[in-house]
């Protein structure tokens, strides 16, 4: 009997005291370490992304053919809401980084970037739209939703590079990973046969996420129809998660303004600018290079 | 689960002995409690441990092995029941034995609702506003909480329990043909994975899409080890024991492992050629691809060769750990997916580096085996104590997880 009531009071000690003591080092443990991160964080080395992230095999040649041109280069940014910085002026989000990036990097071309956020909508969902969005007419600045967009239309010219960012709706509505491939498949065919390159951009990483969000089934398929399709893969999601692992960024911490979020924002935007650079062929930036 | 230790609790004299019977499968036991830490690694974020988990080596993981384990072990002690007491009595016993882990998975889903809502009022970074719109369902928590208690609606690595549910209250129809007609069982299985496969069945799930692990497609495994269990694994002997067997194993399992390897280094992709990578991609968890299967039969081939069920290693110390957890699998499993939560939460509070990973991993395993560890004491002393048999049995029910 008592080795009974000493099993009881064991099992129920274990898990109650379990959490206890582990919310209490947590409670104890973050203060100092956010500061600690906040403050080291505001200078642009804070980008620096290891190489590895930022390989791609893959070629944009109608973009390297457009600055080999030196005329203009027009984006079309295809995304979700972690495209834009909740509650901060357009141009924040990492589309309009990436382009102010750009042409700083290719000051003697007219680049033009329209952003189409597709809210709440599937890459199925996305496909299904796919005549819309590319026609000249949808590009006039408005989104679906009405949003006013980033960034200045293309003005009914059809886009040069299409950056796709997508799979975190799919991902938080567990929708089936076939139908996300072939979704994919679809958009880079259409978008091809529209006479554009294509990036993907991936999911977010986001450490308090991970118990929520299954975004393991999503990020292979955008990798394998990345390989499949030969189009460069932006993995938004290995960045983050390098930041985060090294320290760069602490997006553990549950509150932070939205100065952070535009702090990563920025660095997406030049890590993303820097990807579509070397697969254009554009790097390193000789001067003679550029466009002429 | 349904350990080899219930067996011990059908028979109350075997239920005494404080040392497993000589007759006992402690290699099952073993690769067991082996799936149960690899579920447990793989449901924390990537870290050191992951690369030690098979899936990083081939097309299965560790949910191929305790499927069907659960469905071998399953079948020896309903089977026997069955026999001994008849159909009513054995399928009471699954019928039990199913509320159970329902149970456990209700209170794995108490758990999450906990830690969710905490991260809900907690949690207000503008970089995740999109998927914090994963929280919404905490807007309607009557809806969720039934279609949670339906089984429809599965939180993120909660989907194995509800998979098991479903495959062991169908138990009793399957191991009532599998006594009679093994291989006409075992040929239905298969006309059903060949069927969900051409019709696309599954289960819905709420609030969108449909199960993780598709019951219609994992029966497979779940029957195929029940047909095991009845004679199935007597039978295949000569075959497993081939020279050819092992040799076509081996090389399917070194393909795997290339064309896993290429995941994690593309430059290696060129080699595998395009039309085999079109004809071999995706591979469908869900509806537990073929070449998942292949890989598990391949790898349960070359384990049954290198591994002798007289192998000494089965008794040293070191593995005791690895066998105790396998013994109070349903337990383990439900205080593995407890800790892989805790381990997210110590992650998000107090920082990811590698060292507080490895120390996450390192002690989640080390609480579970003690568990087990204390689970077994309490089902030895329990015995010794001079119950009478039925009582005993009871106890061993509940302790073991078993009957």
């Amino acid at each position: 009997m008592k080795a009974v009531a000493a099993l009881a009071a064991l099992l129920a000690a274990l898990p109650a005291a379990l959490p206890a003591a582990l919310a209490m080092l947590g409670l104890a443990a973050v203060p100092p370490a956010r500061a600690e991160t906040d403050s080291a964080k505001t200078e642009p080395a804070a980008c620096a992304a290891p190489a590895y992230l930022l390989a791609t095999e893959a070629r944009l040649l109608k973009v390297a053919e457009a600055i080999k041109a030196g005329g203009r280069l027009d984006i079309l940014v295809i995304g979700s809401r972690s495209a834009v910085v909740a509650a901060a002026p357009d141009g924040t989000g990492f589309p309009g980084r990436m382009t102010a990036a750009l042409r700083e990097r290719l000051p003697s071309i007219a680049i033009a970037m329209s952003l189409q956020l597709q809210v709440k909508k599937t890459a199925a969902d996305v496909v299904a739209n796919l005549g819309r969005l590319l026609e000249g007419k949808s590009l006039e600045g408005r989104s679906l939703e009405g949003r006013s967009l980033e960034g200045r239309s293309l003005e009914g010219r059809s886009p040069t590079l299409v950056v796709w960012q997508t799979g975190t709706v799919d991902a938080i509505r567990s929708a089936d990973p076939d139908d996300f491939r072939a979704a994919l498949g679809q958009g880079i065919a259409a978008f091809r046969k529209a006479g554009a390159d294509v990036v993907l951009v991936n999911l977010q990483y986001g450490p308090r996420m991970e118990t929520m969000i299954s975004t393991a089934p999503y990020l292979d398929v955008m990798r394998v129809v990345a390989q499949e399709r030969e189009v460069p893969l932006f993995d938004r999601f290995g960045i983050m998660h390098y930041w985060s692992d090294t320290g760069h960024f602490n997006l553990f911490g549950p509150v932070h303004g939205a100065a952070m979020a535009r702090r990563v924002h920025d660095c997406l935007g030049r890590a993303l600018a820097r990807v579509v650079l070397d697969a254009a062929g554009v790097n390193p930036p000789q001067p003679d290079l550029r466009a002429r | 689960m349904t350990s080899a230790t219930d067996h011990a609790a059908d028979a109350p004299a075997r239920a005494r002995a404080p040392q497993p019977s000589a007759g006992r499968e402690l290699r099952l036991d073993l690769f067991r409690g082996l799936a149960l830490w690899l579920i447990f690694v793989d449901h924390l974020p990537p870290n050191l441990f992951t690369w030690l988990t098979i899936r990083n080596y081939g097309f299965s993981d560790a949910t191929e092995i305790f499927i069907f384990i659960s469905g071998y072990t399953a079948a020896f002690v309903y089977g026997r029941a069955l026999t001994d007491r008849g159909f009513v009595v054995a399928g009471a016993r699954i019928l039990k034995r199913v509320w159970q882990i329902y149970v456990a998975h209700v209170f794995l889903f108490t758990i999450f609702l906990a830690e969710i809502s905490y991260v809900a009022t907690r949690f207000e970074n503008p970089l995740y506003t999109e998927e914090m719109g994963i929280l919404d369902f905490l807007k309607q928590p009557d809806v969720t909480i039934v279609q949670a208690l339906l089984l429809k609606f599965r939180p993120v690595n909660m989907d194995v329990l509800p998979l098991y549910i479903v495959l062991m209250l169908f138990l009793p129809p399957i191991l009532w043909l599998m006594k009679r007609k093994p291989d006409l069982t075992l040929a239905l299985s298969v006309g059903v994975y060949i069927l969900t496969w051409e019709f696309g069945l599954n289960l819905p799930a709420y609030p969108h899409g449909v199960w993780f692990f598709n019951p219609f497609a994992w029966q497979l495994l779940f029957v195929f080890g029940a047909w095991c269990a009845l004679g199935g694994a007597r039978r295949m002997a000569p075959l497993l024991s081939s020279r050819i067997t092992l040799a076509l194993a081996i090389a399917y399992l070194l393909a795997a492992f290339f064309v896993t390897l290429t995941w994690h280094l593309p430059q290696l992709g060129h080699f595998v050629p395009r039309f085999i990578e079109s004809w071999m991609y995706p591979i469908n968890k869900t509806d537990l691809d073929v070449l998942r299967f292949i890989h598990f039969l391949a790898l349960a081939a070359v384990t049954v060769h290198l591994l002798p069920a007289n192998w000494p290693g089965l008794r040293s110390p070191w593995l005791a750990p690895m066998i105790l957890c396998g013994q109070h699998s349903l337990e383990i499993f439900c205080i593995g997916v407890f800790l892989a939560f805790a381990g997210h939460f110590v992650l998000a509070e107090i920082g990811s580096g590698p060292w507080i990973h490895f120390v996450v991993s390192l002690s989640g395993i080390v609480v579970m085996s003690a568990a087990a560890w204390l689970f077994s004491w309490y089902k030895r002393v329990a015995a010794k104590g001079g119950m009478d048999p039925k009582r005993n049995e009871t106890r061993a029910d509940l302790v073991g997880g078993g009957s």
